[in-house]
């Protein structure tokens, strides 16, 4: 079953406070030249059937309505898991192909 | 009598609290429930603080899109008084009836404390019995509660008078402005970080400077909406 992945992430330019008090946490154990942290937010949307463009269409808009606040947060990016690995196979943006290639990303958000 | 709903969410903290101080005004407080799509026809709605829905995905943002607030968002475009109480305030700005967002507070931490506030508007139908600049005491706890709007949108709400009311003192959670709560343009949905509901009983209420735990300042939310729809009845 295809699995699509959303990220989002705060706005860049407001504090991310988890982030500022993980970068905090990397200095006190020696991990001082990290000097920024963020952290987003992960989706996964399994959908049953293939991913046809009504499919995307429906999740740009849940990422934009509901998976993130636009007065807060940015989609960063989608990925629909139609990559495909050099030996022909359908693989998944990221991941690696059964046949040991990685994934070249297909059409992107 | 004027009947005020109270909503109960999957985690409201401080919904009886609402019920008692529409009791201690002399209206009828009247239960509604998230699942529901029946307002039971009343008069005015309280959203009250605590969380909802486990506060998943965003504060606020899954109750936003409960049965319930389908109704109750269509009430207050019709001009029905909404009232937004610290969780309450993030439903009302997730569901898109006050402008920003509400992010963790700068400091990252949980914060309790009586608060300072001025009364920035005091023209809505949950502050006409304020008096504009007026200094007031509120409880106020929570953890997300720091108030964000891009710069455009910021200039745009201070420029119409939608800030309700500001932080005085301290800026408890980082908030942009010193924003404490919102107005929308028409003055019937009002939303706030801290808690007007803890602020009605002399004894159990916030300390001010003439006794401790005497303030009672949040009385007059309830009696400024039973004055409202007195005006407009």
């Amino acid at each position: 079953m295809p699995t699509i992945v959303v990220d989002v992430m705060p706005k860049a330019e407001l504090l991310d406070p988890q982030g500022k008090a993980t970068t905090g946490a990397l200095a006190r154990l020696g991990h001082g030249k990290f000097e920024n942290v963020r952290i987003g937010k992960r989706f996964e949307l399994t959908v049953d059937g293939p991913v046809t463009d009504e499919i995307k269409a429906e999740v740009r808009k849940i990422a934009d309505e509901v998976l993130s606040n636009s007065v807060i947060e940015d989609v960063v990016g989608i990925d629909f898991g139609d990559g495909t690995c050099e030996c022909g196979d359908a693989c998944s943006c990221g991941d690696s192909c059964a046949c040991g290639a990685s994934c070249q990303c297909g059409a992107a958000a | 009598m004027a009947r005020i709903g109270v909503v109960t969410f999957p985690g409201s903290l401080d919904d009886r609290d609402a019920q008692r101080a529409i009791r201690l005004v002399g209206a009828e407080p009247v239960a509604l429930w998230h699942g529901d799509h029946d307002l039971q026809g009343v008069d005015a709605i309280v959203l009250p603080g605590g969380f909802s829905y486990g506060d998943y995905l965003r504060p606020g943002a899954i109750a936003a899109v409960s049965p319930i607030m389908t109704e109750v968002i269509d009430a207050a475009n019709r001009g029905l008084p909404v009232l937004g109480i610290c969780n309450g305030f993030q439903v009302l700005v997730e569901s898109h009836l006050l402008p920003g967002g509400l992010i963790r507070n700068a400091h990252q931490q949980f914060i309790r404390r009586d608060q300072r506030l001025v009364v920035e508007n005091a023209s809505t139908a949950w502050t006409n019995q304020f008096e504009a600049g007026e200094e007031i005491v509120i409880p106020l706890k929570n953890a997300d509660g720091g108030f964000i709007a891009d710069a455009e949108s910021l200039k745009r709400l201070e420029g119409e008078g939608l800030v309700a009311f500001r932080y005085r003192g301290v800026n408890p959670n980082g908030s942009l402005d010193d924003i404490a709560g919102l107005t929308n343009e028409r003055g019937n949905v009002v939303g706030l970080m801290p808690h007007p509901e803890h602020a009605v009983e002399p004894g159990f209420g916030p300390n001010v400077a003439e006794a401790m735990r005497s303030g009672t300042d949040g009385l007059r939310f309830f009696t400024s909406v039973l004055e409202s729809l007195a005006a407009r009845a």
